[in-house]
């Protein structure tokens, strides 16, 4: 059955506070989930004082802050800071988002970080996204095709063609919207969750894509496609404002004509 | 040990090449539902006032026959496509999976036809 509670080994503990900075004024509380796969001990919740007018304006900037500057040990992943890359993604103030593109000002009181949720941890922020990868691959996402392309040019679209591809090859694959969703975390070993049901929408939209009823075949299952139960958390906490909810209806759309049509 | 690589899990054994159907009539019954329920809860609110005799004379009437037979069975339809979901997202061991899945399933078909056989005695015995 589905585990409600935490195991022992996960259950949150109380931290260390580290000292308040002296002299400052334009403070600012952060509480950061820690774990340490290798002192056997339980997750636990830190709780820092930043100064603000020594630091960034977002919320990646003070956990770079943290790691400078307070606990070199905070372990977490990070590349482009302008909300590219898809790396620091995690849970700020429970709401799955890229840490990168958060101001601080826009939360008021204390910040809480989590790693994103129903994933293995690995080292405090740092969550184990081989399954979700895994996933990604196997909607094999490139072109497929039977027609050679032209000897002379590039495979042509149209500007509508192009179009439909708005809105779906934005997506920097950070996991957000999946690991929000709870369809996900009951079942993420079959259903391949919103993220990846985005990128496979991508593919059936390319007008270039010979393969659009081979890829449909893949995803008609109970599982792998029909766990989306239009809860809606992807669309909502989407850090780049995409829309993966429209793009797993718009494959079942897909489904439903080619049955029925 | 496991030495298969994490696409072979994700993989597995493949797509079922199934679930679109029950999407589908998923939809299909909860919309068929909406007028039949309608009428439905007239019936009902007939029974409080109505006499046992009134109410058998009208159930034998051949249009709210045939509106409860299909009552019953878009009802009982759609309740078993819907647990049969709420099943497959929280019981995650396979023989009880499908086990439940199935005693579920069976257990609503009984009913229905239980809940028809009535109907059917009402409308031709009275």
């Amino acid at each position: 059955m589905v585990e409600f509670a935490l195991p022992k080994n996960s259950k949150l503990q109380k931290g260390k506070e580290f000292p308040v900075p002296k002299n400052v004024t334009n403070l600012k509380r952060f509480e950061v989930y820690r774990w340490n796969p290798e002192n056997g001990e339980n997750p636990r919740v830190d709780i820092f004082h930043i100064d603000l007018d020594s630091c960034g304006p977002m919320v990646l900037d003070a956990i770079l802050k943290i790691k400078n500057e307070i606990d070199t040990t905070l372990t977490f992943r990070r590349s482009c800071r302008e909300g590219v890359c898809g790396s620091c993604a995690m849970n700020v103030n429970g709401k799955n988002t890229l840490a990168c593109i958060n101001a601080i000002e826009d939360y008021e009181g204390t910040i809480k970080i989590f790693p994103l949720p129903h994933l293995d941890v690995i080292k405090d922020l740092v969550t184990d996204m081989t399954n979700f990868f895994a996933q990604y691959a196997s909607i094999k996402p490139w072109i497929e095709t039977q027609t050679p392309a032209p000897a002379d040019r590039e495979r042509l679209q149209s500007k509508e063609e192009r179009k439909k591809l708005d809105g779906l090859y934005e997506c920097v694959l950070c996991a957000c919207c999946s690991t929000s969703c709870p369809s996900y975390w009951w079942n993420s070993d079959k259903y391949l969750g919103p993220a990846v049901l985005l990128q496979a929408s991508r593919w059936l939209e390319d007008s270039r894509d010979e393969n659009t009823g081979e890829r449909l075949d893949e995803l008609e299952d109970p599982y792998k496609l029909y766990r989306c139960h239009t809860i809606m958390s992807c669309t909502d906490t989407c850090p780049k404002g995409l829309n993966p909810a429209k793009a797993i209806a718009d494959i079942k759309k897909m489904m439903a004509i080619r049955q029925q049509g | 040990m496991d030495f298969q690589t994490p696409l072979a899990k994700v993989r597995g054994l493949g797509s079922a090449k199934a679930g679109t159907g029950h999407f589908w009539m998923q939809r299909i019954t909860a919309i068929t539902l909406i007028p039949l329920s309608l009428w439905m809860v007239l019936y009902t609110k007939q029974l409080l006032s109505a006499s046992y005799e009134q109410i058998i004379v009208w159930l034998a009437g051949p249009l709210d026959s045939i509106l409860a037979i299909a009552w019953v069975i878009a009802a009982f339809y759609h309740a078993a496509l819907g647990l049969q979901v709420v099943i497959e997202d929280y019981v995650h061991t396979e023989w009880r999976k499908i086990t439940s899945i199935w005693l579920m399933k069976l257990t609503f078909l009984f009913f229905a036809i239980a809940a028809i056989v009535a109907i059917f005695r009402i409308s031709m015995i009275g």
